[in-house]
């Protein structure tokens, strides 16, 4: 198994093959913020904020620590100006969102986000993805998923499998950072999910 | 079934032996915009009339594919003598036919005029749309029906593939491709033989090569042209570059919007099938080739290269990020190529002629020739392929005629929703893909989109950062949300509420979208912004600090107003407008109703240009109306005329 | 729309997952829009979860999850056709339609959808009806076109 040397935040790091930035970082104590990260799911590279900058070969480029491969001779910045203001810029737009959600409180103290930067959006659903991919990963049941793309893009329960599953279940509901899940759920299930008596 | 190098060039020489040169042959553009003017009925009128005078023997019809002269369509051209007709209509076919075909009579008023010289010009060749092009890749539509497998083999095709598979090996294919310098004729202009070489050395042993036909930047249609005139092109550069690479499968995906595209490469297919041009062993080199064709379904994202991907695997298109490229881990997780239709269309040109002929066309670092689709506010919309260094000034203006209605140009958009405006002191720009990054645009696929005065440039940016809201596939929060909030603040100041500190939240918001998307659609999103920023940051300012708009387009920030001193009542404007808004009477002067009025801008276009009575007013306040009893216009003294 | 002709659709496409899309268009094509029975029977003969499919036939635009109008009006409002004044045209067709893109009016006659490039510059702006172009419109022109269709 070759290992993979490399800097991060002037620490020296090692990692094998498989490995990602994020999870070297993770794995030698290095803090790297998320908000669509899971260690049980694919990381998805959604949120952006675990950006980090890579100085290889002479030239620096920012990359999505979560999705980029760990490789040799690196190095890496986990905070700078520029990832700071983007990280900033990332949370200023979230909180349009959801301006109350614990973890973007946490970040915008940290970062120094505004919260009424942006023209509010009556969704307070963030996209980090969480919910769909732990019900398609781990509880592999499908039960809810994204419909439609870009600015109407939303998450959407199946009604049908949604009544027979979640009651049991709801491992998703903890995950959601904004709880807009759990909101979906309750909406769902009063308006669509199929009468009992009435189900085939 | 032709099954070795010889029997391909013993049938085509037969082919060319029963085609007399001189044989007279209609050639009548049916493309997808000549057809929607009505090239249909002009060729069943062609057919019918010929049988009518007995003709249907001694002369050909050839539907071709579109011949790049779009605003003068349906096109006739009439060979051996290259005569070349403009605007055809069915009523025109029969004098075309007695007079042109039997008479060899030429009819003036089909015939180009040439406003420079105010001549009518007779011969295609010296027409200056098409004298002042190159037209290497395009100029076979001309000639060819592209459902024809055998038109394409009478002007040579597939001989490149021939001498690719049966004299080359593999890897001087790659190498020629190389020593082209063939840059990706897609957006990034990557360079192909580098793609290529990635893949042939990636381990895995099965690999695919990828067409890209999903054209999706709004005012571009070379790939469709090139699909719809001249699909076996592509598909001889697809199987050449499917040797050259080792992949034994390949893929078209087309656009859903170009049905007439998809029925002609599927029909190409069969036919290259059925003449062993495809498929297993061809022209018994040893190599199997096979093709299979995708439909898109209506998402712009899926002309990114792993959106495509995804689409072809049935998933949605979603960009997938690029830290291992998609020529090691592409579709299926294997090495695959991706290249732009135009891109597979240069391959059997260069393999024919080689490299360094390749390479003396163009300049140092943009070799060969590109076609631009030259659009918007232009004279001569159309498709017009150019070498590599032609100046901006001489393909809208020496090529493509300028700015009709004697308007001034303003500023000419390339690249799509990823490039950007350049203004008119950047004319003389050689075109070329560095050149145009250095001046905050791009090649992109070569969309070429003229401005004159009267479009706005914060209404541009606000256009594309609209298109891309849309088309964006949401996954990304720079993207989704950055591009979300630009469109919000830019719409804002076309309708007059922006504010000071705007223009700096827009620049912030571009850099986090620039930096941190997942994908080049994000990436590249602010680039009209950007640009129209960098060479028009007057006209932000005004809209935000005056509430003007310079160009006196942005329907929130303009009113029309009928001048007191120029109406003499004629009338035409209150009969013709929507919206009843306008009342008067005869010798009454004309009151445009503000609250009535809905913009549409019908008035300013019927006031007789004698008058010029109606204008745009902005930044201003509209001046009360003329007292009632002030509006009975008077007859001025002759002096005063 | 009958199980046996989905299935024969499915079938064409030998039921790989990765014809989906190709799968869904066929489908779309033939029934003018997908029920929600289409796509179950397409999720188990396929063996792809429903949720994939329900993101796949909103993601893209060639898909109708309702039934469309007998007429359907495509606008286009690309680059070329935009910079032609191709919004006065859509707000021309929305007043004479009272509908909006993506819509289809109570009475079934009209669906509008904008479409970004149909690849006909020349003749901008350009609107599409039944498949059939109209160029060059302005927005009198347009109204006069929209009162023939029934």
């Amino acid at each position: 198994m070759s290992d993979i040397q490399f800097e991060i935040d002037g620490k020296k790091v090692s990692a094998t093959p498989d490995m990602t930035v994020l999870e070297v970082a993770q794995k030698e104590g290095i803090y790297i913020p998320t908000l669509c990260h899971h260690e049980k799911l694919e990381p998805f590279g959604a949120c952006r904020v675990c950006i980090v900058e890579v100085e290889s070969r002479g030239w620096t480029k920012l990359v999505v620590s979560c999705v980029y491969p760990a490789e040799k001779n690196i190095i890496v910045r986990t905070r700078s100006p520029k990832v700071d203001r983007i990280r900033k810029t990332i949370i200023e737009l979230l909180m349009a969102h959801a301006p109350d959600a614990p973890q973007l409180l946490e970040l915008a103290a940290v970062y120094g986000a505004v919260p009424n930067r942006y023209e509010k959006d009556p969704s307070f659903c963030i996209h980090c993805g969480l919910c769909v991919r732990y019900c398609a990963e781990v509880a592999q049941k499908n039960a809810l998923g994204f419909v439609d793309r870009g600015v109407h893009k939303e998450i959407s329960f199946i009604p049908e499998i949604a009544a027979r599953e979640c009651h049991a279940c709801k491992e998703c509901f903890p995950l959601c950072p904004t709880s807009y899940l759990q909101a979906a759920f309750v909406l769902t299930e009063a308006l669509a999910f199929p009468d009992p008596a009435m189900k085939q | 079934m032709l099954k070795t190098p010889a029997q391909l060039e013993d049938f085509r020489k037969g082919l060319l032996s029963q085609r007399d040169p001189n044989k007279p042959c209609i050639t009548l553009c049916s493309g997808s915009a000549c057809h929607a003017s009505g090239s249909g009925e002009v060729a069943a009128r062609l057919e019918e009339e010929l049988k009518t005078q007995g003709l249907t023997d001694a002369v050909d019809i050839r539907r071709t594919g579109c011949h790049g002269f779009c605003e003068r369509g349906p096109i006739i051209v009439i060979h051996p003598d290259e005569i070349c007709y403009f605007q055809i209509q069915p009523d025109d076919v029969a004098e075309i036919i007695t007079e042109t075909i039997k008479g060899k009579k030429i009819i003036d008023r089909l015939l180009y005029n040439d406003p420079v010289v105010n001549e009518k010009i007779i011969h295609e060749s010296k027409i200056p749309f098409y004298k002042n092009q190159e037209r290497l890749v395009f100029g076979s539509n001309g000639s060819i029906d592209p459902k024809s497998i055998d038109d394409y083999l009478a002007i040579g095709g597939y001989s490149a593939l021939s001498k690719a598979l049966t004299t080359m090996t593999d890897l001087d294919v790659l190498g020629e491709v190389k020593k082209a310098n063939l840059r990706g004729r897609g957006g990034a202009g990557f360079p192909a033989g580098v793609k290529w070489e990635g893949s042939r050395n990636a381990p895995e042993p099965i690999k695919y090569v990828i067409v890209n036909a999903d054209e999706g930047d709004p005012g571009a249609y070379m790939d469709r042209a090139l699909l719809e005139g001249n699909p076996h092109c592509i598909l001889e550069g697809l199987i050449i570059g499917g040797y050259a690479v080792k992949a034994n499968e390949g893929y078209f995906y087309v656009r859903q919007e170009y049905p007439l595209a998809v029925i002609n490469i599927n029909h190409a297919i069969k036919e290259a099938e059925k003449y062993g041009l495809l498929g297993e062993n061809i022209l018994g080199s040893g190599f199997n080739f096979k093709v299979h064709v995708h439909q898109g379904a209506g998402a712009f994202v899926c002309g990114e290269s792993t959106a495509l991907m995804a689409s072809l695997e049935g998933k949605a298109g979603e960009p997938r990020p690029k830290y291992v490229r998609s020529n090691v881990k592409g579709l299926w997780e294997r090495p695959s190529v991706l290249n732009n239709v135009e891109t597979w269309a240069n391959v059997p040109m260069i393999i024919n002629k080689g490299a360094d002929w390749f390479t003396s066309i163009g300049t140092e670092s943009s070799k060969g020739t590109k076609i631009f689709s030259l659009v918007g506010k232009i004279t001569n919309t159309g498709l017009v392929e150019v070498p590599m260094g032609t100046t901006l000034r001489d393909i809208i203006f020496t090529i493509g005629g300028g700015i009709p209605n004697n308007r001034k140009f303003k500023a000419v958009q390339t690249g799509g929703p990823s490039g950007g405006c350049i203004p008119e002191h950047l004319l003389d720009l050689k075109v070329g893909f560095d050149e145009l990054t250095q001046a905050g645009s791009m090649m992109g696929s070569g969309g070429m989109i003229a401005m004159d005065e009267d479009t706005c440039m914060v209404d541009v940016a606000r256009y594309f950062i609209a298109f891309l809201t849309d088309e964006s596939c949401g996954k990304c929060v720079p993207c989704r949300e950055g591009l979300r909030q630009m469109h919000r603040i830019l719409t804002n100041i076309t309708q007059g509420k922006g504010k000071e500190g705007d223009i700096e939240l827009l620049e912030e918001l571009a850099e986090t979208a620039v930096e941190a998307s997942l994908c080049a659609l994000g990436k590249s999103a602010p680039n009209p912004f950007l640009s129209t920023l960098k060479y028009f940051r007057e006209e932000y300012e005004a809209h935000i600090r005056e509430k003007r708009c310079p160009s006196l387009s942005c329907k929130e920030l303009i009113h029309f107003y009928i001048d007191p001193e120029l109406c003499r009542a004629c009338g035409t404007c209150r009969k013709q407008c929507p919206a009843s808004a306008i009342n008067g009477d005869k010798k009454i002067i004309h009151i445009i109703d503000q609250d009535k009025c809905t913009k549409c801008g019908t008035c300013f276009e019927v006031c007789p240009a004698k008058f010029g009575a109606v204008t745009k007013l902005s930044g201003v306040p509209v001046p009360p109306p003329v007292p009632e009893d002030q509006r009975t216009i008077k007859k001025k003294s002759k002096e005063n005329e | 729309m009958e199980i046996e002709k989905i299935d024969q659709i499915i079938d064409k496409y030998e039921a790989e997952a990765g014809n989906l899309l190709q799968i869904l268009l066929e489908l779309q094509s033939s029934n003018n829009w997908l029920p929600k029975e289409v796509l179950k029977r397409v999720s188990e003969r396929l063996e792809v979860p429903l949720t994939r499919i329900r993101h796949i036939t909103t993601f893209y635009k060639a898909f109708s999850l309702v039934p469309k109008g007998r007429h359907k009006v495509h606008i286009c409002v690309g680059t070329a056709c935009h910079v032609r004044g191709a919004s006065r045209i859509l707000d021309t067709v929305e007043e004479a339609t009272g509908i909006k893109p993506g819509e289809t009016d109570m009475d079934m006659k009209f669906s509008v959808e904008t479409v970004n490039c149909l690849g006909c510059c020349a003749l901008g702006p350009v609107m599409e009806i039944n498949g059939k172009t109209h160029g060059k419109m302005s927005p009198a022109q347009t109204a006069n076109i929209l009162k023939n269709y029934e």
